[in-house]
């Protein structure tokens, strides 16, 4: 068992990486993810890889379209506002069903914000990361170790169903430290990509990598294709952690740092007899819908804390469908949540049940 | 043993290093921990602050807003986060540098002139660890050979020669206050 060490999540995320095999980093500095390109500028040269600092964000998430066309496991990583200007090679590499990673160390917004945490991309991941109809696979961790196991996850399935795939973690998690473990064990193949342009040597067609289709019926043909294959990942792919659920009347739903505050406001709601729990959302898109229609059963009521002014609620309020009241609280522009704010809400709720 | 441990300070004083070293300890008892520092422009030359969590239960928000321990290193930060300390809390100030006295009657103050104790046995800058012997004689938070492993493992593998100078300041930090 290899011994545990203390690291920044920053850091663990791109040691992750690398232990997952990615060989590729294109980045551009923000605070609060700098520790992660910082690291990977470190290390990549120890272990054969690529990193470059590319001349802007934009230019960073096409080096890793054009990396991920080639065949090898690429990333990029950047905070809010550059995960704004890297938007367009979201688009065009879910049009194009090229797999990579994208971590976004979320800031607060809009426009330059503020570098304090934030969780006010939620919907930006979830819903509109580019144009178009596309999804990311969305991956929230909201520990260290989290991190790190969720890393070769995100690497993996993005390579099975051939799609980008998002970390969605914050400056709360990226800056800072706890003991994890660096699992040699769970070190990850890269798959063969017979689908890469990576020359044919006369042997076989030639491979196209490609986004642009400008026949209408062809387009929606494999529109239609690629939303069965979400349809499948939403099937099989949605993951959460349930927290003393199981007799709960008062079912929190928060994810990443807003899960941890939650988690500890629950602990002290349930030491005032309140019968409180908590779903975390592991995965973000897909959605754990299962998860929080089941939880109907005993659910009187949900309450939805986010670093942001309400966005993941909306999805919450969506599976409930007015069958039970859905609250929200939540901090925004970079301040974070206190459990005993959170705890006022359980109580207030519990009041009007 | 739980604590919530704010170190609080000038850029500069060793204020995430201190916040590392707890850390570190607390891990090697087999703690429950977490570690989170200020960051962005306030850390350059303004106050650098570092929340500790040391805990037997796992770890919800690792930002300390109510420090059963604070470590002032400077007024700025005495002033900031003295009214936050938990009742029966332990502040801890560098007198050094901090004139003031702590107003609140309901919390115990320590109070260590640190940098100069530290300037004194020629160990300038290291009144971060004499101030980190002390948080260890007054919290007991770890075991003593947790303690010193964990500055150890929190010296970089290539500034290994000031590992010594840093036991040295813990040193006078545990022997102060006799």
């Amino acid at each position: 068992m290899p011994e545990k060490v203390l690291m920044k999540g920053n850091e663990a995320l791109a040691e992750a990486a690398i232990m997952a095999g990615c060989r590729h980093f294109f980045g551009y500095p923000i605070t609060p993810q700098t520790e992660l390109a910082a690291h990977m500028s470190k290390r990549m040269p120890k272990v054969g890889g690529v990193y470059l600092q590319a001349e802007s964000e934009v230019a960073a998430v096409n080096m890793v379209l054009g990396a991920s066309a080639a065949g090898v496991r690429a990333m990029t990583s950047s905070s809010s506002p550059g995960i704004s200007l890297k938007s367009e090679g979201l688009s065009y590499l879910a049009g194009s069903d090229l797999p990579a990673l994208i971590v976004n160390v979320q800031r607060a917004g809009p426009g330059l914000g503020g570098i304090q945490p934030s969780q006010a991309d939620y919907w930006q991941a979830t819903r509109a990361s580019g144009h178009g109809d596309f999804k990311m696979l969305v991956f929230a961790p909201s520990t260290v170790q989290e991190m790190i196991d969720l890393v070769a996850d995100a690497f993996s399935l993005g390579d099975e169903y051939r799609m980008p795939a998002m970390i969605l973690s914050d400056g709360l998690l990226g800056q800072m430290m706890e003991p994890v473990v660096m699992d040699d064990t769970k070190r990850t193949e890269v798959p063969e990509r017979p689908w890469a342009v990576s020359g044919h040597g006369n042997k076989r067609e030639h491979n196209i990598v490609n986004s642009l289709y400008i026949d209408p019926p062809n387009l929606e043909a494999i529109l239609k294709e690629r939303y069965e294959k979400y349809e499948r990942i939403k099937e099989k792919e949605q993951r959460c952690e349930e927290y003393r659920t199981d007799d709960a009347e008062i079912v929190l739903v928060a994810y990443g740092a807003s899960a941890r505050i939650s988690r500890s406001a629950v602990d002290a709601a349930r030491k005032e007899g309140i019968k409180a729990g908590l779903i975390r959302p592991i995965t973000l898109w897909p959605y754990p819908e299962k998860a929080i229609s089941s939880r109907m059963a005993t659910a009187k009521a949900f309450l939805c804390v986010e670093m942001s002014t309400g966005q993941m609620v909306d999805d919450v309020r969506l599976i409930v469908n007015g069958k039970r009241p859905v609250s929200f609280y939540g901090r925004t522009g970079g301040m974070i949540p206190t459990p005993a704010e959170v705890l006022n809400e359980i109580k207030k709720m519990n009041g009007g049940i | 043993m739980n604590m919530n441990l704010l170190l609080a300070g000038f850029g500069g004083q060793g204020i995430l290093f201190t916040g590392k070293v707890v850390a570190y300890a607390g891990m090697l008892d087999g703690k429950e921990i977490s570690w989170l520092p200020s960051y962005g422009p306030e850390m350059r030359g303004g106050t650098a602050n570092c929340s500790v969590c040391v805990s037997d239960s796992p770890i919800g928000s690792p930002l300390v807003t109510a420090p059963d321990v604070l470590i002032a290193m400077n007024l700025p930060s005495l002033e900031k986060f003295e009214s936050a300390v938990v009742p029966n809390g332990l502040i801890m100030v560098d007198s050094s540098i901090v004139d003031e006295k702590v107003k609140r009657n309901d919390v115990r103050a320590v109070y260590l002139p640190a940098t100069r104790l530290a300037a004194d046995s020629g160990l300038k800058g290291m009144a971060n660890m004499v101030m980190a012997g002390r948080l260890y004689k007054e919290t007991d938070f770890c075991s003593d050979a947790s303690f010193k492993e964990g500055i150890k493992k929190s010296v970089p593998a290539r500034k290994q020669e000031l590992l010594d100078k840093n036991l040295a300041a813990v040193e006078i930090g545990l022997k102060s206050g006799e």
